[in-house]
């Protein structure tokens, strides 16, 4: 995992609609890191995840979040962007490069207070960036990019009548 | 050989060598070899030119080489020179062949390569070649079979190809029939499979690169979709409005009523003219009579011809007859106008109408008239006769008949005078059904004369008279109109109103006004010229097309006179095409008029004397032309009926029968089916499938016919499988259920993947529970009421739950991002001095962070932690008294009972008192969710056990979500038993060498905490009553002195048993958060309070809540409607049951008492557990009345209204209490002292009692007003209760903000059905069963003998314990019972609740344990007890006692 965002901390977390069952790590914090010293400045994380989904219906299909937390200019850990993808379904590897995103304060006041005590606004939960639902009351900022590349194994997919295998998604 | 070459190349030279030593040997020798490579050619400095050294120079690199080899020349030299010394006798080259390099000529290489290779040459093989011998090709798409496209080869490969492929073995087989090379299809696909990748912009991926695309209006959005693939979308339609004829009006005058006559009959006239009938028949019937005359001549009769002759001579007539008096009305109509102006004296009109008269040959005319009726009459002569042939006929045959008769009746008549007596019955008979012929008449022969003076007299009439000129009108508008000064006043009047008046039409497009003309004057001769055209901009196709006609008199209002449809024009009909209608409209409004105007629906008449008179109606005629616009390209702007279908699918196809019949057609099916009927629609047309399927369904009625237009058309393309299959589907309604978050399939795992393997059982409860939903199942509650009321509130839950859902999809800035408040100022201040704290200090002190639910729990993750600390006043055991040794009842006391209790008594029992010495061996023992965990057994009446318990918690359906943690009912029970040891030796001899005892306990009491509060407040902690039956047989209290218990004394700490616990969860789970201000936020206009109160009531809470985070303050709260009510609404005096009051009539202090019984016998249910911690909802006393359960709140409420109507000072406090949390309690003031009563058990306490559940007060309500605690402390024992301070109390309702005098919410008298006892004493038997059955299962291996006698001794006492309240009475009873049972050891007590529902009664007696009891020759004795209160509020209890026989 590979990210341009000035920010050290990463938060994961696998949300589940229907998938009924899942190994594995599903929520957990990566290591700090810090920023490269050559040109580009890519904070890399290189952190593993290993995640087994089972399920019989694909609804809900798995996202992951990440959010993004590091010290601001006083040191206080404030978020640095929330973001979440779908997890690939094809099998094979894939890269994806998601855009981060935080949420804004509501008023030039509280951005200024919020700066001051280093408490900028947060999503109550960071599942709330893997739904649509409810994100008409929310201002939201861009924050960088985080990269994530996948291994996708699949298993008797083709079985429950879903054909993902790439060669079958060319000439169907 | 040697150096004399001098003039020799070196090649030269050496070539010649070479050719030397061919000519020697074969093989050069070794020496010659050796000189070959060694020999160095040593050239003559002299000898060598100045040309040979150029040369050399020019051939570089080769030169130095042969430098060397003409220095191994030299060499060679030398060595040859010393042939001697190495005797080699044969030269390199005799081993050396050397060849020159072999070179053939292009030509005779081209040659050769002829020879070898093969050229196919591009010319065009014939085909004959090609094509088997003997044979023409074929060409099989020339014979209408489709070959497929080739592929694309040039020309010249082709030729090629084949004239390659010729020359091979059996080449002729890869040609086809048609002499070309077999081919597969061309392979080039048609699309491009993979689409084109190219960006404009470096650096974004293709996919996301934005496309400007025009705006498209969403034209197509409604169900009226003409057509969806149409680009240009818009239609127009042109509606030309060009005037307006009235035929009448209601200021028309005399005249004008007849000039319109006059017109609308020279209207007819000029019509009738144009199409001549007339004539038309004239010519058809002189044809005719050609025709018949011919067929007459040739071959005698044709019928038919001579039919239609006569039809059309007849038709002929009328046509005459009906122009002429057309003709003669207009002239009279013309003459009464003339009268009409005459007698007025002025005209109103410019109508003149002209007859002109045409004059005609008089003599000719003559002749055609004679000749015309002659021929008439020759006809109807003609016509006569063959009648009268066709009658003569007839007759002749009559005739005969009746002769035949007449003879026969004579032969009849002579047989009668022969014949006997019953000759006249005979004849009788005879004459009944041998009607009597009469003799037939002759025809009569038509009389020409006769004839003729008929047809003369019809021809008179209907014909013109032969030189009569004929007469031709002609109406003009040339007349004058006599001058306004010339007419009389009242005509005057009548022009005047005519020129106030003005009319102006409206359009309107499916029943919208879209356009209006200008109002225009009415013109004198009553026409409006308007000469407006409308062009309508349409999406849709018109439903309806409408004119309103509208007319204004002077400034006063407009009044509709008319409407009228247009009807909207064929596809066809485009502008400049369009034809100009009239379209006839009238008013059935009825007008009079003060002038010469004859009004509109008033009769009138024309005549002086007022007789033949007439009614006329406003009416008139509106010149108007609709039709569909042309584009600027020429293309009619209509939605095209071809232009539809094309690529639409088939659910579009009937929409050209919406477009002409309108959307509310195709709703009625007989109005469509009329339609295709009337288009004449090809049934087989298979575009039209659909529809008549459609039609057929609708006109043979069986099928329903949905009474709506469907709104998604293409619904239907895109499903993949029928609604119903679908629903067959098992797999699918399992996803679909889970997807809702249907209870039983919330958290439903791995839902399979073959149907097969969906086993039918999943989904019987769920089907279960839909189909009991309306049926009252009477065994679950016992009771019909209960049951009813059990429903209610389950549908108030749902109908709540599926509110609060909606809600929480309703998300709110908050929701979703923690933000920070703006810091006051001084807050600000410190955290600005906090930035110059160090950021990362050592010793970091720990910062709240927002507390994140975890949801990753699964079963197990959760404990229960139970820390039992101590417990106070645990009663002891009483000895055993044996039954001798018993003191008569009258005698003993309570003092006496003390003072031997403990002393050993008879030497014979004394067994039992070795294991006694301990007054109580008590345990406790946590039982949750059927797991047990007991502590190990302290000593003594205030035992210390200090230990951890540890219970797992399992969530319901293993869901661990902060909705599902709310809702868990279950309870923690903390059970407090005694161990009792019971020595079980046979034999005392045996005492000395061991102990054989046996461990039974004994159930002293309990508490039971809710989860659900545990839940809430994360942690409880403290001391706790324990729940003591008022009867424990062989225990008594060690102090019981202090019995009384009124609330007016102050109670000693001996009171009751005291247990300390402590009480978390592990890990600590969050609650969730109450969506109450999400609520507040939804239904704040779901609301009848004033809006002004509701926000001084928000103010009101705000400002609390910023003084005192902690103290609850409330104001509003949400009724059972969920609608927002203000609190003080729900306090008022209400009626306590008469029945409570009768039982005390002196002693209030008794009847409170009882009330705050009765109260807490209304079974409790948190609203928390039904409404998953979603809100409070607060019923109203009767409400809560009816529905026999609810929380806090509404015991609280209806106990503070008895009070209230009982006289007393009483208010409603809103605070925290131990165990319930959040809760509401009544405050009273009694004779000079605050009272606490808790109205879920009934029992009150003065304000300085300790152990008070009540820990702090927020705030007070009454009827009128509401306090907030602003006092430093909120524990009731510190704080004052004086509401008139307001220091210490802060009024929402002050002088700034009087009490607006709310009515209440409460009902104004509670009604109270009387006492059922039939039924209380049905239930009871009931559960009684229910029970012992219960206690039967719980004790498999064991035989369960159940004593009478001790069973029916129980049940009279029961009673007793329900009127003393369960006080007083335990030793009285004990007495007796040990007085009855004396030879058993006798263990048990009453337990006593509220009834509401059999499985807690259940429950309650599994967590007492009695049952557990295993001693062989145990007997059990189970008797239950309801004593009914008004309003069907029962009072349950049970007594169950183990009796164990003593030896």
């Amino acid at each position: 995992m590979a990210a341009a965002a000035a920010a050290p901390t990463v938060f994961l977390l696998m949300v589940n609609g229907q998938i009924e069952s899942a190994q594995g790590l599903e929520e957990g914090i990566s290591q700090i890191t810090c920023k490269n010293r050559d040109a580009q400045q890519a904070l890399v994380w290189n952190f593993p995840i290993d995640i087994t989904f089972k399920s019989t219906n694909p609804s809900g299909w798995p996202q992951i979040v990440v959010s993004v937390y590091g010290p601001d200019l006083f040191g206080n850990d404030v978020v640095r962007g929330y973001g979440a993808v779908h997890v690939p379904f094809t099998p094979g590897s894939h890269r994806r490069t998601i855009p981060m995103f935080v949420p804004e304060s509501t008023s030039k006041l509280q951005k200024i207070t919020s700066w001051l005590m280093g408490r900028h606004p947060e999503f109550t939960d960071p599942k709330v960036v893997a739904q649509g639902e409810g994100r008409e009351v929310i201002t939201v900022r861009s924050q960088g990019f985080v990269t994530i590349s996948f291994n996708v194994v699949t298993k008797d997919m083709k079985k429950l009548g879903y054909d993902v295998s790439p060669s079958d998604m060319q000439n169907p | 050989i040697e150096t004399s070459f001098a003039e020799f190349s070196i090649r030269e030279r050496m070539r010649e060598k070479l050719k030397a030593a061919r000519v020697q040997t074969d093989f050069p020798s070794a020496e010659e070899a050796y000189k070959f490579f060694t020999f160095s050619f040593d050239p003559d400095p002299e000898n060598i030119k100045d040309e040979t050294k150029s040369k050399k120079k020019s051939e570089s690199n080769q030169e130095e080489e042969e430098g060397e080899e003409q220095e191994c020349d030299e060499e060679d030299c030398l060595v040859n020179n010393r042939e001697d010394l190495f005797i080699i006798d044969q030269m390199a080259r005799d081993f050396l062949v050397v060849k020159p390099a072999e070179y053939k000529s292009y030509s005779e290489r081209l040659q050769k390569e002829r020879e070898i290779l093969f050229t196919p040459s591009i010319l065009t093989v014939p085909m004959s070649q090609k094509v088997p011998e003997n044979m023409q090709p074929r060409y099989i798409e020339d014979e209408g079979l489709y070959t497929g496209e080739r592929p694309i080869v040039s020309l010249s490969n082709q030729n090629i190809l084949e004239n390659r492929i010729l020359r091979q073995e059996q080449g002729k087989r890869w040609f086809g029939d048609d002499g070309k090379l077999l081919a597969l299809p061309s392979p080039i696909k048609q699309y491009s499979t993979r689409p084109p990748i190219f960006s404009l912009e470096e650096g974004i991926e293709p996919e996301l690169e934005t496309l400007y695309r025009k705006a498209m209006k969403p034209m197509h959005a409604n169900q009226y979709i003409v057509g969806s693939g149409d680009p240009q979308g818009q239609f127009q339609l042109d509606i030309d409005i060009s005037g307006l004829i009235f035929t009448h009006h209601p200021c028309f005058s005399r005249e004008h009523v007849l000039a319109a006559k006059l017109a609308q009959l020279y209207d007819q006239y000029l019509a009738r003219r144009q199409q001549n009938l007339t004539k038309l028949l004239t010519d058809k019937l002189h044809a005719l009579r050609n025709a018949v005359q011919s067929s007459l001549d040739n071959s005698g009769t044709s019928f038919l011809h001579i039919y239609i002759y006569r039809q059309t001579r007849r038709l002929r007539d009328a046509e005459q007859e009906k122009d002429r008096t057309l003709l003669k009305t207009i002239i009279k109509v013309w003459k009464e106008m003339k009268s009409l102006r005459d007698f007025q004296k002025f005209t109103n009109t410019p109508m003149k109408l002209y007859l002109r008269k045409e004059e005609v040959d008089q003599r000719s005319d003559k002749k055609i008239y004679e000749a015309e009726i002659q021929a008439e009459i020759n006809e109807l002569l003609e016509e006569y006769m063959e009648e009268y042939e066709k009658k003569m006929e007839e007759y002749k045959t009559e005739l005969q008949e009746w002769k035949s008769w007449k003879k026969a009746q004579k032969t009849k008549k002579k047989k009668k005078i022969k014949q006997s007596q019953d000759q006249e019955e005979e004849e009788a008979e005879n004459s009944e059904y041998v009607e009597e012929p009469v003799k037939p008449i002759p025809p009569k022969l038509a009389d020409s004369l006769e004839v003729e003076q008929q047809v003369r007299e019809k021809a008179i009439n209907i014909r013109r008279k032969p030189g009569e000129p004929v007469l031709i009108p002609e109406l003009s508008l040339t007349g004058s109109v006599t001058p306004n000064d010339l007419c009389p006043r009242a005509e005057v009047l009548r022009r005047e109103d005519v020129k106030k008046r003005s009319l102006f039409l409206k359009v309107l497009f499916n029943t919208k006004e879209v356009s209006r003309t200008i109002s225009r004057q009415i013109s004198s001769d009553f026409r409006v010229h308007f000469g407006q055209i409308f062009n309508l901009k349409i999406f849709n196709w018109p439903e309806s097309l409408k004119l309103q006609i509208y007319e204004t008199m002077g400034f006063s209002s407009t009044n509709l006179l008319a409407e009228m449809f247009i009807p909207v024009p064929e596809t066809t009909v485009l502008t400049g095409r369009a034809r100009t209608e009239e379209i006839e409209f009238s008013s059935n409004q009825r007008v009079m008029l003060d002038h010469e105007g004859v009004g509109s629906g008033v009769p009138f008449s024309f005549e002086a004397d007022g007789s033949n008179k007439i009614t006329l109606m406003t009416s008139g005629k509106v010149s108007s032309s609709v039709s569909w616009a042309i584009g600027e390209n020429g293309v009619p702007l209509i939605p095209l009926v071809s232009q539809q279908k094309t690529g639409i699918p088939s659910a579009l196809k009937n929409i050209d029968a919406v477009a002409s019949i309108g959307t509310s057609g195709v709703t009625d099916m007989k109005k469509l089916a009329k339609w295709a009927a009337e288009t004449k629609l090809d049934p087989n047309d298979p575009k039209n499938a659909d529809l008549m399927q459609l039609i057929m369904v609708a006109t043979s009625g069986d099928a329903c016919v949905p009474g709506f237009f469907r709104l998604e058309q293409l619904q239907q393309e895109f499903n993949f499988a029928s609604d119903e299959e679908l629903n067959r589907s098992k797999r699918f309604q399992l996803l679909q259920l889970r997807h809702r978050e249907v209870a039983e399939f919330r958290n439903y795992k791995q839902v399979p993947l073959l149907e097969r393997e969906i086993t039918e059982k999943l989904f019987e409860n769920y089907e279960k529970r839909l189909r009991e939903r309306d049926v009252i199942d009477s065994k679950d509650h016992l009771d019909a009421h209960r049951a009813l009321v059990a429903k209610y509130l389950q549908k108030v839950r749902e109908s709540v739950i599926n509110r609060f859902l909606t809600a929480k999809h309703h998300f709110l800035l908050s929701d979703l991002v923690n933000e920070e408040e703006v810091p006051s100022l001084g807050n600000l201040g410190l955290s600005l001095f906090k930035l110059a704290e160090p950021k990362r200090p050592l010793k970091p002190r720990r910062k709240e962070r927002k507390k994140v639910t975890a949801q990753n729990l699964s079963d197990g993750d959760i404990n229960l932690l139970v820390n039992i600390i101590r417990a106070y006043d645990i009663p002891v055991r009483k000895p055993v008294l044996s039954k001798l040794q018993q003191p008569s009842r009258s005698s003993r006391s309570f003092n006496e009972m003390f003072a031997a209790s403990p002393s050993p008594q008879s030497p014979t029992r004394s067994i039992d008192w070795t294991f006694n010495q301990v007054l109580v061996h008590p345990f406790v023992e946590v039982s949750f969710q059927r797991t047990v965990c007991r502590t190990t057994a302290a000593e003594g009446p205030n035992p210390n056990w200090n230990e951890e318990l540890e219970l797992p918690f399992r969530a319901p359906n293993g869901d661990y979500s902060t909705t599902s943690l709310q809702s868990v009912k279950d309870e923690v029970f903390i059970n407090i038993f005694d161990e009792v040891l019971y020595d079980v030796l046979e034999d005392d001899r045996e005492r000395g060498s061991g102990i054989h005892t046996r461990v039974e306990r004994h159930w002293l009491g309990s508490v039971r905490i809710p989860f659900s509060t545990i839940y809430f407040q994360t942690r409880i902690d403290g001391t706790f009553k324990i729940d003591i039956p008022p009867v424990l047989l062989g225990y008594s209290k060690e102090k019981n002195l202090g019995n009384e218990r009124s609330y007016d004394s102050v109670r000693s700490l001996s009171e009751g048993s005291y247990i300390t616990v402590f009480i978390t969860i592990e890990p600590q789970l969050i609650p969730g958060d109450p969506v109450r201000e999400k609520l507040y936020y939804l239904l704040k206009f779901d609301t009848q309070e004033d809006e002004k109160l509701l926000q001084a009531a928000e103010k009101y809470q705000a400002e609390c809540a910023l003084k005192f985070p902690s103290r609850q303050c409330l104001t509003t709260v949400v009724d059972i409607n969920g609608k927002t009510v203000f609190i003080t609404r729900y306090i008022k005096p209400l009626n306590p049951p008469q029945e409570l009051l009768n039982g005390h009539p002196n002693n209030s202090q008794a009847a409170a008492e009882l009330v705050a019984r009765y109260v807490s016998l209304i079974p409790f249910l948190p609203d928390s557990v039904s409404f998953a911690g979603i809100c409070d909802l607060w019923s109203t006393s009767d409400q809560f009345l009816d529905l026999l359960a609810g929380d806090e709140e509404e015991h609280a409420v209806l106990l503070c209204n008895y009070f209230l109507s009982m006289g007393k000072k009483a208010w409603l406090i809103i605070g925290n209490a131990i165990p319930e949390g959040t809760t509401a309690y009544v405050l009273t003031w009694e004779q000079n002292q605050y009272v606490i009563w808790n109205p879920s058990n009934g029992r009150c306490y003065g304000q300085f009692d300790t152990f008070c559940p009540l820990q702090s007060v927020g705030c007070l309500i009454s009827f009128d007003n509401i306090w907030f605690n602003i006092q430093q402390y909120d524990s009731p024992v510190r704080i004052n209760f004086d509401i008139s301070k307001p220091k210490l109390w802060k009024s929402f309702f002050s002088q700034s903000l009087p009490y607006p005098g709310l009515s209440s919410v409460q009902p104004e008298e509670l009604i109270y059905q009387h006492i059922d006892k039939a039924a209380a004493l049905e239930l009871q038997g009931r559960i009684e069963k229910i029970l012992k059955e219960k206690i039967m299962e719980w004790r498999p291996r064991h035989l369960t003998r159940w004593n009478r006698y001790c069973t029916s001794t129980l049940r009279h006492f029961l009673p007793l314990l329900e009127q003393f309240q369960g006080k007083a009475v335990e030793d009285d009873h004990q007495a007796e019972l040990q007085k009855q049972l004396g030879d058993y050891r006798v263990s048990g007590f009453p337990i006593h609740m509220p009834f509401s529902e059999v499985k807690p009664l259940i429950e309650a007696v599994h967590s007492t344990g009695v049952h557990t009891i295993d001693v062989s020759n145990a007997e059990f004795a189970l008797a239950v007890y309801i004593h009914a209160y008004p309003k069907n509020v029962l009072s349950v209890w049970i007594y169950i006692a183990s009796l164990v026989r003593n030896r």
